[in-house]
């Protein structure tokens, strides 16, 4: 149902006349800026893109989007996607959400959406703290982590937003960061066009409750050696020196240097985003800083039907052998009688 | 042999047995053929919750009544005329409730010391003189099933399980009744494995020729057809005429129906008939839960269809934030609450009307909505139309109070045509609106309008933050709020203008006023047309609109002296009246054991009140 676009639309036509209320410096600015400029890329026109947020600081994205947008409630973004998409399949669908939103409050409806497959994108702002209700910690803090409730430091666990989407057969899982635009921005597209339910894990800075929660990775002397950027087909080759690649040791994962111990390209894992098996996007998505690097771009991608297409196949099959096609056929099926 | 047939106006049957032994089947298959014969009728499915409860304890009694006659039947009855009981649980969970003199079909071959005394009976009720006083058939309906189908190949297994069919057809001889409608439906059911059809017919046929051979009843009975209106008739119930409302409004309005919901009993079956009819645009999204359910349908309300939950008390309560948010969006939907007895999980498969102030009050914030009740099996389809029209017109959730009494039940109906039902026309916005705003408001219903995606030039944002007026931008103002939580309660308020009166059976100078509302429908007006017939000064108002309620109430109040509120609770509908009419004063009268009024308790009650 893709149409081509009379006038080229350009990033400015996706900006509405509100404030941008975030605080000054928040990682957030970034990602608005890169998903407004990948709107004009995606093929649709404005009236057909639908952005979708649930509660908490990156959840104010619709009302900075000049698109048809619903800011709903706490952590159910994806049942008013499901229903919006399911409504409309003609219509993008691009959820937005957080740490707090997706994996706390709205863990049920996160993994059902993925378990479905419904072809929407969500874009998850990860910043490992709650923001908006000034700095809790959310599934997603490292266990230790001091804030206002937890002065002494959480002893909960933490899970991986990606862990749990794969565990919940998710087909598309990709991470970028949100001081890295212009890889943000391929990904986005990439999810767009993947059919099925496409997850994009953004690592996100609260600059006031989280400073630098990423800066073992992102920090400009460490993040070539803690960043693997994954492209499918490709080694999976990181460092400053672009010598460091990944090989399995058994069930495990390991860092060699290229040149060394007799390593050479051709021994570094290719990275298959395809493959259906997740075991190894299990394991790239689990890597963490320092003793590997961090995974990103996309991870995994796996063709597989949407679940909003499913649905209106069997509404249309479904009509080829209906027997009551009306409400007055309904009413004056099965056993009637007449009294005079 | 007896061959002498009485005639009789209306009848009350009762069948119990354990919850496997098919009552249900037995109950719907004989109001299907008593609507087909003319009569009017209501029938009351009553089965514990589980699925399998312990075999022939009280507990697991599964029963069915059914009132049926040849006048105007409103309710299921009180007291049976005659009790099918296929054990002795069934036979003790009943015995209160027969009428003196009347009919007991028991299946004599489960009356062994382990069936009674499992049962609670010390001593065999068959015996020890427990049922004297009524007329007992003691038949060996389980050896006589069998005995039936002795030449059909069927499992051993299956050959009792067509004893239910035995004692229907006990009954349909007793009332006259022919088999064919049984008959043509085994076909069909059993169309794959006709073995399974024909063992059941041969039950069916057996169980009628041992009561018409056998001297054990005294005579057959004869209930002529009902002089109902003229027209083309079928037998309803109440969710499948609620899921078939909202079709008809589908159909009307040019909307397509999304359904996003979770099971729950007595809802369930909502959701199971339209997903039965996925050929007419319907998707019916089974969600992870209850909230999950009304999200997705506010989102497809959002994207343009008339979307519907439905669910029962825990989830109405899971469901509102969401209704809030729907509320302050100002999008249609149609939140259908099939009631049953609450508090927390209660009794699920009990009737109650206990959620009445929870549809009315039972969100935070300023949050109101409209809300409407169904009160017979039929007219939830009526109901479920004005739901769908009100909330696609007004831009507002409407919700829909029905009850496991009335959703359950059936009753014969006159077909309707969709074409004479009243019109119904969205609230959209169009491409190339002038001067068009998300919350720019019409001024006699005050409704905002549907812009959905799609519509080229009226992108737009809303959201659960507090609407600027007429922008619908984020705003924290003082004064907007105030003005905000103002107009969306004079929109709901409006709605008055647009339902009809309340209409009172009865004299406008009677001593007393029974005032109900929703499903209490059937018991009340039986019982207050008998007090009528007997010269009393009673009259009936009842109430399917209650939030806002009719303009006519407070006209209709004051006529009267004396005002009772009956209700299925501990009194709920009275606090609403007692906060919007408090120049009254009322009186009330509840039932809070998860069944629904009894005629007898109703005149009691009445004539006790127009004593005092």
């Amino acid at each position: 149902m893709e149409h081509l676009v009379e006038d080229k639309l350009t990033f400015r036509d996706f900006e509405t006349d509100q404030d941008v209320r975030w605080c000054p410096g928040c990682g957030d600015y970034a990602i608005l800026k890169a998903v407004q400029k990948v709107m004009p890329e995606i093929g649709k026109e404005k009236e057909d893109i639908v952005f979708i947020s649930g509660i908490g600081c990156s959840s104010r994205f619709p009302y900075y989007m000049n698109t048809y947008g619903f800011h709903t409630i706490h952590g159910r973004a994806p049942a008013f996607a499901t229903g919006v998409k399911l409504s409309n399949p003609n219509l993008s669908v691009w959820q937005v959400t957080g740490d707090g939103d997706a994996l706390a409050i709205g863990g049920n409806h996160y993994i059902h959406v993925l378990r479905r497959n419904i072809d929407i994108n969500i874009l998850l702002f990860n910043n490992e703290i709650y923001g908006l209700t000034k700095g809790q910690f959310s599934p997603t803090s490292q266990t230790g982590i001091k804030t206002k409730s937890s002065p002494q430091g959480t002893v909960d666990r933490s899970f991986n937003p990606g862990k749990l989407a794969l565990g919940a057969e998710a087909n598309f899982f990709a991470r970028v960061i949100d001081i890295d635009p212009k890889r943000m921005a391929e990904v986005m597209i990439e999810a767009e066009n993947h059919k099925g339910t496409s997850l994009v894990e953004i690592l996100q800075n609260c600059i006031i409750f989280n400073d630098k929660v990423f800066a073992d990775v992102t920090a400009k002397d460490v993040k070539l050696d803690r960043q693997l950027w994954l492209t499918h087909g490709e080694p999976m080759i990181f460092g400053k020196e672009k010598n460091k690649g990944l090989v399995l040791n058994g069930f495990n994962l390991e860092i060699v240097t290229i040149g060394e111990n007799g390593i050479t390209d051709a021994d570094i894992l290719v990275h298959d985003a395809h493959c259906e098996n997740n075991t190894l996007h299990n394991m790239l998505i689990n890597m963490s800083a320092p003793e590997f690097p961090v995974a990103f771009g996309v991870i995994r991608q796996v063709a597989a039907d949407s679940f909003d297409d499913n649905v209106w196949k069997q509404i249309e099959g479904e009509k080829d052998n209906a027997k009551i096609n009306s409400v007055d056929e309904l009413m004056n099926s099965g056993v009637t009688w007449e009294i005079d | 042999m007896s061959n002498i047939v009485e005639e009789i106006d209306q009848v009350v049957i009762k069948f119990a047995g354990d919850s496997g032994d098919g009552m249900q089947l037995t109950g719907t298959q004989f109001s299907n053929t008593a609507a087909f014969i003319g009569n009017d009728l209501a029938t009351f499915p009553d089965f514990p919750a589980e699925i399998r409860a312990p075999q022939g304890t009280v507990a697991g009694v599964s029963g069915f009544k059914i009132q049926f006659g040849s006048n105007r039947i409103f309710s299921p009855g009180d007291e049976a005329d005659v009790l099918i009981a296929m054990n002795p649980a069934a036979l003790l969970a009943n015995i209160d409730w027969i009428r003196d003199g009347g009919t007991i079909i028991v299946d004599s071959d489960n009356f062994k010391i382990k069936d009674f005394d499992k049962a609670g009976y010390t001593t065999n009720p068959l015996e020890d003189g427990t049922l004297a006083g009524y007329n007992v058939v003691e038949a060996p309906i389980t050896k006589l099933t069998k005995d039936s189908v002795k030449d059909c190949d069927i499992e051993n297994k299956f050959r009792s399980r067509s004893k239910n069919m035995f004692a229907l057809g006990i009954v349909y001889w007793l009332f006259s009744r022919p088999l064919s409608i049984t008959e043509d439906y085994l076909d069909a059911k059993f169309g794959k494995v006709p073995e399974i059809a024909k063992a059941n017919k041969l039950a069916l046929k057996a169980g009628y020729n041992y009561a018409l051979t056998v001297e054990l009843l005294p005579s057959s009975y004869k209930v002529k057809a009902a002089t109902l209106p003229k027209g083309k008739y079928r037998s309803i119930m109440g969710n499948e005429a609620t899921a078939w409302g909202l079709m008809a409004a589908a159909e009307r309005a040019k909307l397509d129906i999304f359904l996003g919901t979770y099971p729950i009993t007595p809802a369930s079956d909502i959701l199971h008939e339209l997903s039965k009819y996925k050929n007419f645009n319907i998707v019916t999204l089974q969600a992870e839960d209850e909230i999950a359910g009304i999200c997705s349908s506010i989102g497809a309300s959002f994207a343009g269809s008339l979307a519907v939950t439905s669910t029962s008390g825990p989830g109405l309560a899971l469901k509102g934030e969401a209704i809030g948010l729907a509320m302050m969006t100002e999008l249609p939907i149609v939140i259908i609450d099939v009631q049953r007895g609450g508090p927390s999980t209660g009794l699920p498969t009990k009737t109650e009307q206990s959620d009445l102030l929870q549809a009315v009050y039972g969100r935070n914030g300023e949050s109101p909505v409209i809300v409407i009740a169904a009160s017979t099996p039929s007219n939830c389809f009526d109901y479920a139309y004005k739901a769908a029209k009100l909330a696609v017109e007004h831009m507002t959730p409407v919700i829909l109070l029905t009850d496991g009494f009335i959703a359950n039940g059936a009753e014969p109906w006159k077909i309707k045509s969709v074409a004479e039902m009243e019109e119904i026309v969205p609230a959209m916005a169009k491409e190339g609106d002038k001067n068009w705003n998300p919350y720019t408001r019409a001024e006699d219903k005050l409704n905002r309008t549907w812009a959905i995606p799609g519509t080229k030039g009226l992108e737009h944002r809303i959201g659960v933050l507090e609407k600027q007026a007429v922008t619908g931008n984020v705003s924290y103002d003082p004064n907007n709020h105030e003005e905000m939580v103002k107009v969306r309660a004079e929109k709901v308020a409006r709605v008055a203008n647009f339902i009809p009166d309340v209409e009172v059976n009865g004299n406008e100078d009677a001593d007393l006023l029974v005032v109900g509302w929703g499903g209490t429908y059937g018991g009340l007006h039986t019982a207050v047309s008998a007090m009528q017939e007997q010269g009393k000064s009673v009259a009936h108002a009842h109430f399917n609109y209650i939030n806002p309620l009719p303009k006519n109430t407070a006209t209709v109040f004051a006529k009267y002296k004396k005002i009772v509120v009956c209700e299925l609770n501990n009194g709920q509908f009275i606090k609403l009246l007692q906060s919007e009419l408090p120049e009254f004063n009322y009186l009330q009268y509840n039932k809070i054991q998860g069944l629904p009024f009894s005629k007898s308790q109703l005149v009691d009650e009445f004539n006790n009140i127009l004593e005092a």
